[in-house]
């Protein structure tokens, strides 16, 4: 699957399917500092993401 | 995973509550963790006028959704930090936003009123970035809300800003700082507004995903002057503990107003003290300890070091 990261933009392809809680491990990235979203829906740690789904990792954290 | 509440399908977990929730019932659970904030903190309440600093970003934004949602009288105020393409599209976002729902938007342009952008006027007064950002944009927040007759000023501080800000004070004993913490400061003086955040209670997570569910369109670009910055450090930090022991950042921050709450019984209040210290600055009159206030000596020192440079 294609997942856009923020912060700098850059887009990681990822192999499905997978969860949402093992493809930010892999990714190492705290679940507290982000959301996941496919399409315009945020999904949940649990869910199943496939190979052909394009998600969003967006970042939550602010510096301001 | 399913919402704990209405058992639908869940868009957020929550593991500090133990809950989850879907999309309708974060809205209510956000909506109602505000009106708890305004309620308990004695922020406000529909009579009083009330100026949100909005930036463009998802805590701002949501917080002036949040307020109007609840049926108060909140309007919005930018200040144009002219810090490049940043500033053009956090612009562009909080003018689409209160455009498109009539919403008063009050807007301050520094490169115009301070002759130049953020970073010339740091460069210029040989200061860092985000310390002059911090004291201009008090300066000018206070003073947008007095002049334009908002009584109360609003800021989308989260749970996660106010427990990294506790951090770096306790961290650094910075205990001078600590009493200025809570939630609510009051109008204890002439020229000051009250000023309130009353996200305190959510976690960034949790508003991010209220602006994405609510269609709340924000800039999610980090300003690029945050690079690096020390609070980004204790908010990483914090967020691993909370992974690891969810519910840390609540217990670190509301611990810490429950204890200021019980000092506060034995000590002379805020408003006390700020009448006892403050006086009007002899340059611009907004209330000050000194004789002349952070914000004037810093224009007073940047127009000494040479002609601020319009457009940085």
């Amino acid at each position: 699957m294609k997942i856009l990261l923020n912060h700098p933009v850059r887009e990681v392809e990822v192999k499905g399917p997978r969860r949402v809680r093992e493809v930010l491990k892999e990714l190492n990235l705290l679940p507290e500092s982000v959301l996941v979203v496919r399409g315009d829906d945020l999904v949940t740690e649990d869910e199943l993401l496939k190979d052909e789904d394009r998600i969003e990792i967006r970042p939550v954290i602010s510096g301001g | 995973m399913r919402c704990r509440k209405c058992k639908g399908k869940a868009v957020l977990d929550i593991p500090r509550h133990h809950t989850a929730f879907c999309k309708a019932c974060l809205t209510e659970f956000v909506c109602a963790q505000v009106e708890r904030a305004v309620a308990e903190e004695r922020m406000f309440t529909t009579a009083d006028r009330v100026l949100v600093a909005v930036s463009g970003g998802k805590d701002s934004l949501s917080l002036l959704n949040i307020l109007r949602k609840l049926g108060y009288q909140a309007d919005a105020f930018y200040v144009d930090l002219g810090i490049g393409e940043y500033s053009r599209q956090s612009k562009e976002k909080v003018e689409r936003y209160t455009g498109a729902r009539g919403i008063p938007l009050y807007v301050h342009e520094l490169k115009e009123d301070e002759g130049a952008g953020i970073n010339d006027l740091a460069d210029l007064v040989r200061r860092p970035t985000c310390s002059v950002c911090g004291t201009l944009k008090r300066y000018h927040f206070n003073r947008a809300a007095v002049m334009k007759g908002y009584n109360v000023l609003a800021t989308g501080h989260n749970l996660d800003d106010e427990a990294a800000r506790l951090l770096g004070n306790v961290l650094h004993w910075q205990e001078q700082y600590l009493e200025k913490q809570g939630p609510t400061l009051p109008d204890s003086v002439e020229g000051f507004a009250k000023k309130v955040k009353p996200l305190y209670r959510l976690a960034e997570r949790e508003i991010a995903a209220y602006a994405i569910v609510n269609g709340i369109d924000y800039i999610v670009e980090e300003c690029p002057n945050a690079q690096g910055a020390k609070m980004l450090l204790y908010k990483d930090i914090l967020n691993r503990l909370e992974s690891e022991s969810p519910g840390t950042k609540q217990a670190f921050y509301w611990g810490f107003l429950a204890r200021q709450k019980t000092d506060a019984q034995t000590r002379p209040s805020m408003a006390e003290h700020d009448r006892a210290v403050l006086h009007p600055c002899a340059t611009c009159g907004q209330p000050t300890t000194g004789e002349i206030c952070s914000y004037c000596k810093l224009m007073a020192r940047a127009q000494k070091n040479g002609p601020a440079p319009v457009g940085s």
